[in-house]
């Protein structure tokens, strides 16, 4: 895929680069927890091997030196002083919380849906985009998140933010970023076979890019229709479970399945010609091939009729 | 002189004895045979994350390998592990009984356990479960694997789980030598009887999820499935319920052999007995109110704000036990034999997984390392650094006296270095990966991570060798004549002045107790 900023080359030592305009003091407050247990460690070590090489026993019958059962006053201070710190900590990561889930009124907002195993986009004009995350640098974005089948969550490393994508139920997550460039997508709850290429690009440009892109037709007429159809198959996602080299993945390989004969989980057979193949694209769970789950999504509304034609062509033209 | 190995012979003279020490050695077996298998199915996951293409599985092999490594580990493991095998030997003699409170019930706490791992056993063979040990629905409802036949294992291991409970909270009770009041009881002890507690309240809890789940998936009833008009954050909050308490389960009993193996091997008297014994019941009861940490990323922000303040809480209770285990070790007289490494390896260990907790305690901080690497290895210090380091170091701390045998010191030492070793280079780097970005249970991921990937699968080997050499010592000594010492580390507790190993009736005295668990001497200057 196109240029992604490098995770671990880039940031600090723990954490990736960060590119939030909204984020506060997160990166502090990461690396003063950090720092504080690395000095209480160290400390705990120090007073352990002084204990024990001042301690190790000489002969096998040799007893202890001193026996302490308590100290009031050391166990006030150890109770204490720990539980100040961690109330700080509280508070600390609390306030950074509140700031990250809160959304800025003049937020741009997008809707987000998780599907197996792909992620849509849809713009307030309408346009969708599938894997592909396109915003306005230096803008806050909200995104109205829902799933269409299991949990999912969607998390931006680069930004810190991260929220379960649930179904039947709207979650919102907002953020803004103030460097441009391409960022990695991840989905972090489980979902199943294809959970680790459930991922998507999150592309910060600038805002006339954005116009620009919202405005962009999304179909290509200059080219031949096979070839915009294997543009399509990778850009919309077919990819995740469909091959095109014969070789088994989630859903059946698209080399030379065209007019191929399918028989299907309730023992129907079909050709796999024009009418299936638009029918297995918007309505994909009427007809299921045998030894497939029923996982598709219906492509209902992803797709115009003419990307249709297009990935029909494609088909056609793998099985040739 | 015969003893509770040679009082009987025969096979069913084991399956079907009364014997709490038989018992205990019984679910030794089990859970080492669990434990080879949870570990082997961990060897193939790292190897096959050498690579972010295939190696070895597919996707669907490797999340159906990673379910059965966390619910092998979990279920068959570690949650009986310290209670079932040396709690069930020790909490007796310890407290100069005979027996539990109630033996036959403790055999059928065995059994059920092996009908429950029969059944887990079964759904590997029957199509393993890909849904992670979590269950988490919608997925665990539609995905075609054989989550029912799993989840009935884990719903009938629960049985086995609270009857333990009942019975060593009766024993505690009412089988106590007489002059052991509750502050003479070696802390061990009162580690079990807060584990007890959990494994009794929380428990059912599970169960119910468990069936309500089962329900769901039969007959199809809307409870966590939203198609059908279910809330599948509310099977969240269902199971953590149990399964936050459930990790307190693990580590109480894993805390209490510590404050055996650190008094005997510094001859020194524990310092703060009342504190280690308050915190482990103060830790119990705030076990029952963190489990909404798990949720950080799904439920709203007033429920999250709550339980990151009492995740907080929790913390110090733990805190204070590793201060009061340093203070201990102050001008004692310091062994540094294979129990006491393992103990020193806890502590090192454990003190990072606390630690990582903080991190993840801290809500902000929680978002971004949610459901990444760096919870991955966060909970591993604690469960494997944590509760694995402490089962060794009491099963060599008590090894003596279960067989009557000693293992090669040298050997273990070998051992140790190479399980202590291959853990830090498996684990740490785990920290690394996770908090630059890199999401958990992924079969494959972005190139950049790959290193950090190799570096923690060639860790992985290390353990491994490390575990086939303990093997290999271990069933060496029971092969050898020779025996050992009835108190070969010079401890003060009531198991120690019976014969190694102990006979059938282990007390032919009731041994009366005057005098703490722990008052050793001091050295005349």
């Amino acid at each position: 895929m196109n240029n992604i900023q490098s995770l671990t080359k880039k940031g600090s030592f723990y954490l990736p680069e960060n590119i939030s305009a909204n984020l506060g003091q997160f990166d502090i407050l990461f690396y003063v927890i950090f720092w504080l247990s690395v000095i209480l460690f160290v400390g705990l070590l120090i007073f352990g091997f002084f204990f024990i090489i001042s301690g190790k026993r000489q002969q096998d019958d040799q007893l202890a030196k001193k026996q302490i059962t308590h100290n009031v006053k050391l166990e006030v201070i150890w109770t204490v002083i720990p539980t100040l710190i961690v109330i700080i900590i509280f508070f600390w990561g609390f306030k950074e919380y509140l700031i990250m889930r809160t959304t800025a009124p003049n937020a741009l907002e997008i809707y987000v849906s998780g599907k197996k195993w792909f992620w849509e986009f849809t713009y307030p004009n309408g346009k969708k985009a599938i894997d592909e995350l396109v915003v306005p640098v230096n803008q806050p974005i909200k995104l109205i998140m829902s799933s269409t089948d299991v949990l999912h969550s969607f998390y931006l490393p680069n930004l810190r933010v991260k929220r379960d994508v649930i179904p039947n139920r709207y979650t919102v997550m907002s953020f803004e970023s103030a460097k441009l460039g391409n960022y990695n997508i991840f989905c972090t709850e489980y979902c199943g076979d294809q959970h680790s290429n459930m991922k998507a690009i999150l592309k910060v440009v600038d805002s006339d890019d954005y116009t620009s892109f919202l405005n962009e037709v999304d179909f290509d007429e200059s080219i031949p229709l096979s070839e915009a159809g294997a543009n399509i198959y990778v850009k919309k996602g077919c990819n995740a479970c469909h091959s095109v080299d014969g070789s088994n993945m989630i859903g059946p390989t698209w080399k030379g399945l065209y007019n191929k004969n399918r028989e299907f989980a309730d023992g129907t057979y079909a050709k796999a010609d024009e009418v299936y193949l638009k029918e297995s694209i918007l309505y994909p769970q009427r007809k299921i091939v045998k030894g497939y789950q029923n996982v598709m999504p219906s492509y209902q509304g992803l797709l115009v009729d003419k990307e249709i034609d297009a990935i029909i062509e494609y088909i056609k033209e793998l099985s040739k | 002189m015969k003893n509770f190995i040679t009082e009987k012979k025969g096979i069913l003279s084991w399956l079907f004895t009364l014997d709490h020490k038989r018992i205990g050695i019984m679910y030794l077996v089990s859970i080492f045979a669990a434990f080879a298998l949870g570990g082997f199915a961990a060897l193939i996951l790292r190897f096959e994350l050498l690579s972010p293409d295939k190696i070895l599985l597919t996707a669907k092999q490797y999340n159906q390998m990673f379910t059965l490594h966390g619910a092998v580990m979990v279920f068959l493991f570690i949650v009986p592990s310290i209670p079932a095998t040396l709690g069930n030997f020790f909490l007796p003699l310890q407290l100069g009984a005979n027996d539990v409170a109630f033996p036959r019930l403790n055999l059928a706490s065995y059994h059920i356990y092996l009908l429950g791992a029969l059944f887990c056993v079964a759904s590997i063979i029957l199509g393993s479960v890909d849904t992670g040990w979590t269950f988490y629905t919608p997925y665990s409802t539609s995905t075609d694997t054989a989550v029912i036949m799993m989840v009935t294992g884990v719903f009938i291991l629960g049985f086995s789980s609270i009857l333990t409970g009942v019975n060593f909270i009766s024993t505690i009770h009412y089988l106590r030598a007489p002059g052991m009041t509750w502050f003479r009881m070696p802390l061990f002890v009162w580690s079990l009887y807060a584990t007890s507690i959990i494994q009794v309240l929380a428990t059912p809890v599970l169960a119910i999820t468990l069936v309500l789940l089962m329900i769901e998936r039969v007959w199809g009833i809307g409870i966590f499935d939203p198609a059908i008009g279910g809330d599948p954050v509310l099977f969240q909050h269902f199971f953590w319920f149990y399964s936050h308490p459930a990790v307190y389960i693990m580590i109480l009993p894993a805390m209490g052999i510590m404050n055996e193996v650190v008094t005997t091997f510094c001859r020194k008297n524990i310092f703060g007995y009342a504190a280690i014994a308050y915190s482990s019941i103060a830790i119990a009861i705030i076990s029952f109110l963190v489990w909404g940490h798990h949720l950080f990323t799904s439920e709203s922000e007033v429920a999250a704000t709550i339980f990151s303040f009492l995740t907080f809480l929790v913390a110090i209770p733990s805190g204070i036990k590793v201060f009061n285990w340093i203070a201990t070790m102050y001008k004692g007289s310091i062994d540094l034999k294979a129990p006491f490494l393992y103990f020193l390896g806890f502590m090192f260990l454990f003190v990072i997984g606390g630690f990582t907790g903080i991190f993840l305690g801290a809500l902000a901080i929680d978002i971004h390392l949610h459901d990444t690497y760096f919870v991955v290895a966060h909970f591993h210090y604690v469960m494997f650094g944590g509760t694995l380091y402490a089962f060794l170091s009491g099963m060599h701390y008590w090894w003596p006296k279960m067989f009557g045998r000693m293992y090669s010191e040298f050997m273990a030492k070998i051992a140790f270095w190479l399980i202590f070793i291959g853990f830090n280079m498996t684990f740490f780097v785990q920290f690394i990966m996770g908090s630059k970005g890199m999401p958990r249970r992924y079969y494959s991921y972005i190139e950049e991570f790959q290193i950090y990937h190799q570096i923690s699968t060639v860790g992985s080997w290390l353990l491994g060798v490390g575990f086939i050499v303990m093997l290999v010592y271990l069933i060496q000594s029971l092969r050898s004549k020779e025996q050992a010492p009835d108190n070969p580390w010079g401890a003060l507790t009531l198991e120690w002045t019976i014969p190694s190993p102990p006979q059938y009736h282990a007390f032919e005295k009731t041994p009366v107790v005057d005098k703490g668990p722990y008052e050793f001497g001091v050295e005349k200057p």
